[in-house]
């Protein structure tokens, strides 16, 4: 059953330290308390499910282990939540992308059969609500702005689409946590994911490619360049100093 | 980002209180302003409403005239109402 949290949790704080990196440097002051606001959000979110993961898997690993001292190959984060943070569109529109899924997956795991991930999932979806309203209004303002922001949001579409396919694949850990009521079927969350990329798309004037092949691997530990450098910059420090605390 | 309009913030720490001013902050329009009141002002519970009103919307006295504006009332103390005798049995008011 850990190994179906870790999933989730991976992509949590891979996307959590990923919006971290825009902490100062975001193009305006609101902005930047914002997203380390949602990056706060997610990795609070990892915090809980790494803890509980490690309390099932029984291994005495805590949510440090997990986050500092497991390397690229054992992240099971989908590919969507390591993708660069590129411009100020990209970023929004990936976060667009995960809320969107994220928002239906802890709704239905509300209902787990696990009274842990129950209660982390009626705090996480709120959050992610509002994650969809905050990135959806910008790619909206975004995609119908100016020639320039609609480029970018143009472009930003094109680069990120074909990693969205994977948030609804299954995996045989998933599986097991599908079966056992834990966690909510990934592909159930197809149908409001559609709605909501349709409502903010229509009202921005962006158009959904037709992706041929979707990206995928991130589930069995096979990722893009970008995760090692990520881990790199984030996991150096407990590296550095093993049992620190901070 | 100059040309972003500037907004005021008025919060309401609890049910039954009134907005109170709280900063002021950019935004394109007003929904992300109250978004960014959210995230800007709102980070540590402060509250469970927001108002967002243009900055150009406000009227302010003029610093120049305060005199004339409020100076009159400082000699007027038969305004404020202490010059009443409250019954022992109503207790704090």
């Amino acid at each position: 059953m850990h190994a179906a949290l870790l999933e989730i949790a991976d992509d949590c704080l891979v996307l959590g330290h990923r919006l971290s990196e825009w902490c100062g440097h975001a193009p305006m002051l609101e902005e930047d308390l914002a997203l380390p606001n949602m990056a706060l959000d997610l990795i609070g979110t990892a915090r809980g499910l790494y803890e509980h993961a490690g309390a099932l898997e029984g291994k005495g690993r805590g949510e440090n282990e997990l986050a500092y001292f497991r390397g690229e190959r054992e992240f099971v984060n989908c590919l969507l939540v390591e993708r660069p943070n590129g411009d100020f569109a990209q970023t929004m529109l990936r976060q667009l992308y995960f809320a969107a899924f994220m928002e239906p997956y802890w709704r239905a795991a509300t209902a787990s059969a696990d009274p842990v991930v129950a209660g982390i999932a009626g705090k996480a979806v709120k959050e992610v609500a509002y994650h969809i309203r905050h990135a959806g209004e910008w790619v909206i303002r975004l995609g119908d702005g100016t020639g320039e922001s609609a480029r970018r949001m143009r472009a930003a579409v094109a680069a990120l689409h074909r990693y969205t396919g994977e948030l609804f694949e299954s995996s045989p850990a998933a599986g097991a946590a599908e079966a056992a009521g834990v966690l909510p079927k990934r592909a159930e969350c197809r149908g409001e994911w559609d709605r909501v990329i349709g409502m903010v798309f229509a009202e921005a004037g962006l158009e959904a490619p037709a992706v041929s092949h979707m990206q995928t691997g991130g589930r069995q530990g096979i990722h893009g360049e970008a995760l090692g450098h990520l881990l790199a910059e984030m996991q150096s420090l407990a590296r550095a100093h093993p049992g620190a605390e901070w | 980002m100059t040309e972003t309009p500037l907004w005021e913030v008025f919060i309401r720490p609890r049910n039954g209180l009134a907005h109170k001013h709280v900063g002021s902050l950019h935004a394109a329009d007003a929904a992300l302003a109250l978004q960014a009141a959210r995230d800007v002002y709102t980070r540590r519970g402060e509250g469970n409403s927001i108002w967002v009103v243009p900055s150009a919307a406000i009227t302010a006295s003029d610093p120049d005239h305060a005199d004339e504006m409020f100076d009159p009332t400082g000699d007027k103390v038969y305004r404020h109402p202490t010059f009443y005798e409250i019954p022992e049995d109503v207790g704090h008011m």
